[in-house]
């Protein structure tokens, strides 16, 4: 296993070396100019020191590698430096937004909260909801349970976040009053009342991405089950008299789970593209919203660094499911 | 994998009939020609169809989707309305009989409006699947019979499987649109560049099931039988590879529809997709979206749609692949 695993770390590194070549030289090819909004009136030759000062007068392959140095060795140690209070990255330069004229990963730090909270939450709402869901499906197959089920799994599959959002915001938000619908990330929570005004904002974002997860999860889960009520190992566990709930929580459930368990970690770093739509709606300003209004702006450190980031989490929890996969389940190893 | 049980029971009791009928037949010699023996022939595809039939969903499912297909074709020839014709007095007006769905904030028809919305993105879902099964296919098949493919094109899928999707389309479609809408026209242009970006980030999924596929068939003996009559590669892929793997393509291609048409409105949601004169359904949803709490219809109805159309096409899917998988048939 640790021989697999050590294997797959060191396959990782030029899988995600590729990934950010393949991003910055998408970001290079393009036609945009970050210096496209400086007005006319400015002299051609100030202009080419303005891009100088940002960075852009060398070679492609230059600035790769020192984007590469920036985000791997200056910004592991300036953290390192904030930790221990020691200076080893003094008059190092960090990634620059040149948006904001701040360090990229300062902004990414002030945005990540409000992501963390609304997607993290969602999608444990999700995974909560799902697997009672698709236990209870496959135990009763055909049932009317499970027949309702399908169908909203199938529907909560079928629609995109962006409509049962704005569908969600027009009911509870706009008709009803109960909810706020706009998402206020300034708000701090100080006692029980602000406490019970996040709650509140959080309701319709968590349930709209919630409910999409487990949709997809429950799924899942039914299948998995399924699979394992059929195994002669059950037969045996009912024959020798165990009590049902003992058959199908403790033995089938703990099976089904490792599948499903692999599922759930590959689907997290989707998790975080998907709120890209849903931050939009609710106007949360997290990293989906930064990196939107980054595109626009053709930001392209905060582009290709945020993008790359989204690269980092989906390599580490494919790599997650697979180790977690080996260790649950002793059967698949790959050796 | 939905009904597949209960399919699985009507198989049998099928099979448990068929069987009575033969009895007679199968108690003698066993017939010359077994294709005719028991009486009618029955071909793969009327199987699957026969199948396919027994999924009420997905039934359901498909005549939505042919009336979805019909409001969208024929729609247009029967409510001639122009979707772009600004009608600036009959702003914002609801239901009446002169516009049955109402007018946006420019007057324009939204029924209309619809029909040729669904257009743009149902064309976008078909071509960007076609686009990404090809890709899909032609990657999965010479990777699973050529040895020496295999490993460097199935590493390139585990690279492309490791790219943050969303996030590079929206960047693609960004940085490319100016230039493509100068070189091929506004409207070509950016169904040309979503298209492609759709379907260049889509094939991973199609390639891994249809390598798979090919590996597991090129130990049959049929294939060896066709190996040593000295068939070529090429032949030996269109003729005996190909027709064996087409029901997991269809599968495939299916859900594929669906993804497609979801991405192709999220681009527009986030307001990267078409022009605002050339709508489709996600740019329906979005140019209301500001006028929701006024207008919640217009919002809806686009929304309707595209959910409906993509229920459909899922619902679709799991019928065929339920019709498709000889495990599940009882053959």
């Amino acid at each position: 296993m640790l021989s697999f695993t050590i294997r797959r770390l060191l396959l990782a590194i030029p899988t995600l070396l590729f990934i950010s070549l393949v991003i910055f030289l998408l970001l290079e090819a393009s036609p945009g100019d970050p210096l496209g909004d400086v007005p006319l009136t400015v002299p051609p030759e100030v202009k080419e020191r303005m891009r100088e000062a940002l960075g852009l007068g060398q070679a492609w392959y230059i600035r790769y590698v020192l984007w590469l140095k920036q985000f791997f060795w200056v910004e592991p140690l300036h953290w390192f430096d904030q930790v221990f209070g020691t200076s080893y990255s003094a008059g190092m330069q960090r990634i620059i937004s040149f948006q904001s004229r701040s360090p990229v990963f300062d902004v990414i730090a002030q945005r990540l909260p409000q992501t963390l909270t609304v997607v993290g939450m969602s999608y444990v709402v999700g995974v909560l909801i799902a697997i009672p869901i698709g236990i209870i499906s496959a135990y009763k197959q055909y049932s009317w349970f499970d027949q309702l089920g399908t169908f909203v799994s199938m529907v909560g599959f079928s629609m995109p976040t962006f409509f049962t959002g704005v569908v969600l915001i027009i009911i509870f938000g706009v008709k009803l009053q109960w909810f706020p619908s706009i998402y206020d990330t300034t708000h701090v929570v100080r006692d029980w009342d602000s406490f019970l005004y996040q709650v509140k904002q959080m309701v319709m974002p968590v349930t709209v991405l919630a409910l999409y997860n487990a949709a997809q999860i429950s799924r899942f889960m039914r299948a998995s089950m399924l699979d394992n009520l059929g195994q002669d190992y059950v037969r045996t566990a009912r024959a020798k008299g165990l009590g049902e709930r003992t058959v199908v929580m403790k033995h089938v459930l703990r099976n089904s789970l490792i599948p499903v368990v692999t599922v759930i970690a590959l689907g997290l770093p989707a998790v975080f593209g998907g709120a890209i739509i849903t931050e939009q709606v609710f106007k949360v300003n997290g990293l989906g919203q930064l990196l939107i209004s980054a595109i626009h702006a053709n930001d392209i450190p905060m582009v290709l660094t945020l993008t790359f980031i989204f690269a980092i989490l989906i390599v580490l929890f494919t790599l997650i499911a697979d180790i977690v996969y080996g260790v649950l389940d002793p059967r698949i190893r790959y050796d | 994998m939905t009904d597949t049980d209960r399919q699985h029971q009507l198989d049998t009791a099928e099979l448990i009939d068929e069987t009575a009928v033969n009895a007679a037949v199968t108690a003698d010699l066993p017939p010359d020609n077994p294709a005719q023996a028991g009486g009618e022939s029955r071909s793969q595809w009327g199987d699957v169809w026969r199948q396919f039939r027994s999924h009420k969903g997905a039934m359901v499912a498909l005549l939505l989707f042919i009336g979805v297909i019909l409001f969208v074709s024929v729609g247009p020839l029967i409510w001639t309305i122009d979707p772009t014709y600004v009608d600036i007095r009959a702003r914002n007006s609801g239901f009446s009989v002169a516009h049955p769905l109402g007018t946006d904030q420019l007057g324009r028809d939204l029924l209309a409006r619809l029909m040729s919305g669904g257009r743009v993105s149902i064309a976008v879902g078909l071509t960007a699947m076609v686009l990404a099964i090809t890709l899909g296919s032609f990657i999965g098949v010479m990777s699973g019979y050529f040895r020496r493919l295999d490993a460097p094109l199935m590493r390139m899928t585990e690279l492309f499987l490791a790219l943050p999707l969303l996030p590079l389309l929206l960047l693609m479609v960004t940085l490319f649109r100016e230039p493509l809408s100068q070189t091929f026209g506004a409207a070509t242009g950016i169904f040309l560049l979503i298209v492609s970006a759709i379907g260049a980030t889509s094939w991973m999924q199609s390639a891994r099931i249809v390598r798979g596929e090919v590996l597991g068939l090129k130990e049959r003996e049929f294939i060896l039988a066709a190996k040593s009559i000295g068939t070529p590669p090429a032949s030996m892929i269109v003729r005996h590879i190909l027709p064996n793997v087409l029901s997991p393509i269809m599968v495939a291609a299916t859900l594929g529809i669906a993804t497609a048409i979801i991405t192709e409105s999220a681009l527009s949601f986030l307001g990267l997709g078409f022009p605002p004169d050339f709508p489709t359904w996600g740019r329906l949803l979005f140019d209301a979206v500001d006028q929701m709490v006024l207008y919640p219809w217009r919002v809806i109805l686009p929304g309707l749609f595209i959910s409906l159309t993509v229920l459909c096409v899922n619902y679709i899917g799991d019928g065929l692949r339920d019709a498709m998988d000889p495990r599940i048939r009882g053959r």
